[in-house]
């Protein structure tokens, strides 16, 4: 076991995990902030992707590319919004629908193609592997931990407006929310529309990052999302409380992810077995508090 | 003030879980009136409160506050004229938010609620905490805590405190106390009058409790199977007392109070 091999592997997981906690901080808006569990963001992701690959290689400035990115990924989480308000579908399957179409829509943005590369060297990115042991400021780290810092306060400050307090309370309470007057509907719409942009977003992100666009390159991204909220709460929750600290905590979840992932691969981890890891790893954390809950009665009947 | 005029509801009709749960209700308010709602189980009393703040849409008949009829709006939109208090504790306060920020909540009421303006000003906490005072639970002093934190007790109170915070132009309790202790619910029903008492507020209280029904209000309404039964006024409801009610309840509607809860008068 070369040791140095691992410590090599570190910022690359640093920075894929900044990138993953981009998009994790979309999923921590609808899963923990809404109440929504939207699958919506395995297609989202990647339409983001895609549209940053065909922009960029068109010739498009990538500032502008991930703008448009964020854009139609607010599209998508706009159609979810809309069959789950308007025709009754529970969240859960509006998202799996959306996804699904997605797919197609991905393709036919990349014009028929399941990938596309993104070549370094001919067209300007605003993030590469390429550079993730430089030691300056075009490091993708550098700016990943820019763009996170700039997200997560605007975040909070949108979430400490009357509108942005409107959508919290949506999601913590409907019936309290809509006594209050609020449209629970249009401001789920609208937290959809925001979670998937950002998701989006992170696509165009890790797109120009590893050089490619693919139509697979999100597939279970929910459950890598799901697992950067819950590692964040459990490794930083007693340290974070407010707004924008809950959002540190899952960014910092998505890097712990990557890193853990890096060293399991390292003690020989085969690559083609860490969807299933990471799906065992999240239906655990999601059992504890259900666990927690179940051994209770049992101690006050001893 | 309020009208409802001949309104009816039945959920999943022309099945088998069919159930006729409103039938041509008709009830009037005047400015000021405190109308206190009894029945069995099942009379329609919580049905009725939740047909005018909008949960569900009637079958028939019209529903006016105000001079505004609101039989076709939303719920959300409805807000604006209503303050409500439910039987959970749970559902009047948003748990993962602050005292505070549940009673910016509050405060907002029916307002158009925008993204440039802060959800709570410092000027505001002010206003609140002397609110808070009034309860006398030391809410006040913990305006940043979470609400889930709170009891039962509190979060009723709390719930209450933010129904009238904006004042509105009817406040409807469903069954406000029956969810607390027998202390904790007398406090709860003290504030609601006090509250009452000084913002001149209309009121509709659903209670299952004959005595307070007695003691609180104006005004006493009975319904039974989905209709209004009884509807006794001012004058007569100062010389009622609980085995007159019963007396009323067995006389109009030909069958005797199977409810052991308020019969009781816990």
């Amino acid at each position: 076991m070369d040791l140095v091999k691992l410590f090599n592997a570190f910022p690359g997981a640093v920075s894929q995990g900044l990138v993953w906690g981009i998009m994790a901080i979309g999923v921590y808006l609808t899963y923990r902030i809404l109440d929504v569990s939207d699958l919506t963001v395995d297609g989202s992701m990647a339409t983001g992707g895609a549209v940053a690959a065909m922009m960029i290689t068109g010739g498009a400035d990538p500032w502008l590319a991930v703008l448009c990115a964020f854009l139609v990924g607010t599209l998508a989480g706009l159609v979810t919004g809309l069959f789950h308000t308007t025709m009754g579908i529970p969240a859960i399957l509006s998202g799996i629908l959306t996804q699904l179409a997605l797919y197609s829509v991905n393709l036919r943005i990349m014009g028929g193609k399941a990938n596309t590369a993104v070549n370094v060297s001919k067209y300007s990115v605003l993030v590469t592997s390429r550079n993730v042991r430089l030691l300056s400021a075009d490091n993708p780290i550098v700016l990943l931990i820019v763009i996170t810092a700039v997200l997560i306060v605007l975040l909070h400050l949108f979430f400490s407006t009357e509108y942005g307090c409107s959508l919290r309370a949506t999601g913590a309470n409907q019936n309290m929310a809509r006594a209050q007057g609020i449209n629970t509907k249009f401001g789920t719409v609208v937290g959809l529309m925001l979670a998937n942009g950002i998701v989006a977003f992170s696509g165009a992100m890790l797109t120009q990052y590893q050089g490619f666009a693919d139509v697979q390159m999100a597939r279970g991204a929910i459950v890598i999302g799901l697992a950067a909220v819950i590692i964040g709460e459990v490794v930083f929750g007693k340290i974070f409380h407010s707004f924008w600290g809950r959002l540190i905590c899952v960014s910092l979840g998505a890097i712990i992810y990557y890193l853990v992932m890096q060293i399991v691969l390292w003690l020989g981890l085969n690559t083609n077995d860490l969807k299933m890891l990471t799906a065992l790893v999240v239906a655990v954390f999601l059992a504890v508090p259900y666990w927690k809950s179940q051994i209770k009665p049992k101690k006050r009947g001893a | 003030m309020l009208d409802i005029n001949h309104i009816a509801k039945t959920f999943n009709p022309g099945t088998i879980t069919e159930k006729i749960a409103l039938r041509d209700v008709d009830l009037h308010l005047e400015e000021g009136d405190f109308v206190t709602v009894i029945g069995g189980n099942g009379a329609g009393k919580s049905t009725m409160l939740n047909a005018i703040s909008g949960v569900f849409s009637v079958d028939a008949g019209s529903i006016i506050i105000d001079g505004h009829d609101v039989t076709s709006l939303p719920e959300h939109r409805r807000a604006l004229y209503l303050g409500r208090v439910f039987q959970d504790p749970m559902t009047g306060t948003a748990a993962t938010m602050t005292i505070e920020e549940n009673m910016a909540l509050a405060h907002r009421r029916g307002q158009k609620r925008s993204p440039f303006r802060w959800g709570i000003s410092s000027s505001e906490k002010k206003l609140y905490r002397d609110e808070l005072a009034r309860l006398g639970l030391g809410l006040e002093d913990r305006m940043s805590a979470r609400v889930g934190l709170l009891s039962g007790g509190q979060r009723q109170a709390l719930t209450l405190l933010m129904a009238t915070l904006k004042k509105p132009r009817l406040l409807l309790l469903d069954e406000h106390t029956a969810a607390l202790d027998p202390k904790t619910a007398a406090k709860v029903l003290h504030l609601t009058r006090e509250l009452i008492a000084d913002n001149h507020l209309t009121a509709l209280m659903v209670t299952h409790n004959m005595k307070d029904a007695l003691q609180y209000g104006n005004r006493i309404v009975m319904m039974h199977e989905g209709k209004i039964i009884v509807d006794v006024d001012r004058q007569t409801k100062t010389s009622l007392r609980v085995d007159d009610l019963l007396q009323m309840f067995e006389h109009t509607s030909g069958a005797a109070l199977d409810n052991d809860r308020m019969l009781l008068g816990t």
